[in-house]
């Protein structure tokens, strides 16, 4: 494939959130403000690119045997990389991310990505296969986002469209809303998805 | 009387799986048959555990004394991959059966979220060896009975007409979401 | 182009050496960021102290540890011309919807509180979160806690006056119970 569909799949042809299903517990768990599903989408997508970058130029250097844990000490790598200057240069961000920062190297995504693509294609590929899936789980962790936010607090990115001191529909910012919220969504999307 | 606390706050109130949305891809993968969901929740509640303490040790009587708590997540998620392998290994000889009904899904508890997420969480909350074993023992319930009750409601569901457009995640995750909310009414019981 | 054999020297000069050069990487990372992150925490703190009290030219810090807690509580006295102007507490409660919360609450003084700021909260964006707005966090601007039932300020469905954030009464609770966590410190560092 050239490397234009190799970048664009990700977003909806072969989405991790809404074709592929990966990915959900932070999808979930920060998609209740648009802004932190922009943080979280972009932190993951730096994870991504970059082990996919080093997983794909070690790949022949790596024994068969031992590829999964090389894997994820290179992917934890990256990950710590994002934590510590997340917390030195954006720290509000970091605190509302919290836990789920750390999680990304357990996100299905990248390893599952690593395992597919990167272990098999050039480096080159394998960046634009990381950027690609990473860009289009932000697309989907933003869309995801902007729903609860503007459903459930009458803002989006934090301005408030609605009368300041009136509350939206709880429910959407809360743990149900999401469960919900998602579903609908990727039924949406899979229409969307089979007629194009 | 704290422990009752913790327990009860980590089964229902704060449900691992409902409220703080980890261990979100095995709930979706493993639910649609109530045999592989108990088997499943077994399997995490002896893994997590474990896990729990070997790497509340690691961070306390390596990491920290070396002053490389940086390098937690690694050391973390290089634990409990050891861990899943030995657990592999050791399932495979004492009860083929078991091993071969879980499958794929073995090692798929490294990935689990829930398994890291725990780990972090104990940390984080500052608890000492015992209420760390007691939380996580209690988180590990708290995903089993939600993983249970979901695949049973997943069974019920195949048995019913949903729309094609809903059909597997969709209509699985809506069903998980009214789960959540059901668990919401817990929130009140401790204050 | 071959792959490398899965030989047990292969596998283990393999892990050993991408372990190795990640945590050298990462060390270097961390001894770049060591000092950002330190920073930001104690911007944020020293910002907040500036908000909740008047105008002071020296600082003196005080720690407490209150008996049903884990984390002290610090006390900033804050001198201006070597008179006290006002006393910043650096409090917390566990209580909240999503856990910790920390407050810098400022009292006057005369003892009546000043100032509220949120220092850190994990609640719910929309819900425990306006805890941050003035509509909420005003309520204890002049609140002589001396004066309260049980010295304990509350929400109205306790009994008390403060009027709790809708559908969020938990984290208000929690605030409350770190105000008074802070009340109390102040009054032991009074002593002192």
């Amino acid at each position: 494939m050239n490397q234009w569909s190799n970048f664009t799949k990700g977003f909806i042809k072969e989405s991790p959130t809404f074709a592929l299903i990966l990915g959900m517990c932070p999808t979930l768990g920060v998609s209740s403000a648009a802004i932190n599903g922009l943080g979280m989408g972009l932190a993951t997508t730096f994870v991504l690119a970059m082990s996919n970058l080093f997983i794909s130029a070690l790949k022949d250097f790596i024994p068969d045997k031992v590829r999964i844990p090389a894997f994820i000490v290179v992917i934890a790598s990256f990950v710590t990389m994002v934590d510590l200057v997340m917390a030195a240069y954006v720290p509000a961000l970091h605190k509302t991310l919290g836990i789920f920062i750390p999680l990304i190297v357990v996100n299905c995504i990248v390893l599952g990505r690593a395992e597919a693509f990167a272990s098999r294609n050039s480096v080159i590929s394998s960046l634009i296969d990381g950027l690609g899936m990473g860009l289009g789980f932000t697309f989907a962790l933003i869309m995801l986002g902007c729903i609860r936010e503007a459903l459930g607090n009458g803002s989006v990115f934090g301005y408030k469209f609605i009368n300041p001191t009136s509350n939206g529909i709880l429910i959407f910012v809360l743990a149900p809303g999401a469960f919900i919220t998602l579903g609908f969504l990727i039924a949406f999307i899979n229409r969307f998805r089979k007629t194009s | 009387m704290e422990y009752i606390l913790i327990i009860v706050s980590a089964i229902i109130v704060n449900n691992v799986v409902l409220t703080q949305f980890l261990g979100i891809c095995p709930f979706l993968g493993v639910s649609n048959k109530l045999s592989t969901a108990i088997g499943m929740s077994g399997a995490v509640v002896f893994v997590m555990t474990l896990a729990t303490i070997v790497t509340f040790l690691v961070h306390h009587y390596i990491l920290i004394p070396l002053q490389i708590a940086f390098l937690q997540t690694i050391a973390y998620i290089l634990v409990i991959a050891a861990l899943v392998q030995m657990v592999e290994i050791i399932l495979k000889k004492i009860s083929p059966s078991l091993y071969q009904a879980l499958g794929i899904f073995l090692p798929l508890i490294t990935t689990n979220c829930a398994v890291l997420g725990v780990a972090l969480l104990v940390i984080q909350k500052n608890y000492n060896l015992m209420e760390s074993v007691v939380y996580t023992i209690a988180t590990a319930l708290g995903f089993g009975l939600a993983l249970i009750i979901f695949s049973g409601l997943r069974e019920q569901i195949e048995l019913n007409q949903v729309p094609k457009g809903m059909k597997g995640a969709p209509i699985a995750l809506v069903t998980a979401g009214l789960l959540s909310l059901a668990f919401m009414g817990f929130s009140g019981i401790v204050k | 182009m071959a792959k490398k054999e899965s030989t047990l020297k292969n596998m283990v000069i393999c892990l050993l050496t991408i372990t190795v050069v990640a945590s050298a990487a990462l060390a270097g990372v961390y001894n770049m960021t060591k000092e950002p992150i330190a920073a930001a925490a104690n911007q944020k703190k020293i910002d907040a102290i500036h908000q909740v009290i008047p105008d002071f030219d020296r600082l003196k810090r005080i720690a407490y540890l209150p008996p049903d807690g884990k984390d002290s509580v610090i006390l900033y006295y804050g001198y201006k011309n070597d008179s006290l102007v006002g006393v910043a507490v650096e409090t917390y409660s566990e209580r909240g919807f999503s856990g910790h919360i920390g407050l810098m609450v400022g009292f006057k003084a005369d003892g009546t509180i000043n100032s509220i700021e949120v220092l850190e909260q994990k609640e719910t964006p929309g819900l425990g979160t306006k805890m941050t707005e003035p509509a909420f966090k005003d309520q204890f601007k002049g609140l002589d806690i001396s004066k309260l039932p049980n010295e304990q300020p509350k929400v109205k469905k306790d009994q008390g006056t403060i009027e709790a954030i809708t559908a969020a009464t938990i984290s208000s609770r929690a605030f409350c119970d770190a105000v008074q966590r802070a009340y109390q410190a102040k009054k032991r560092g009074d002593e002192k």
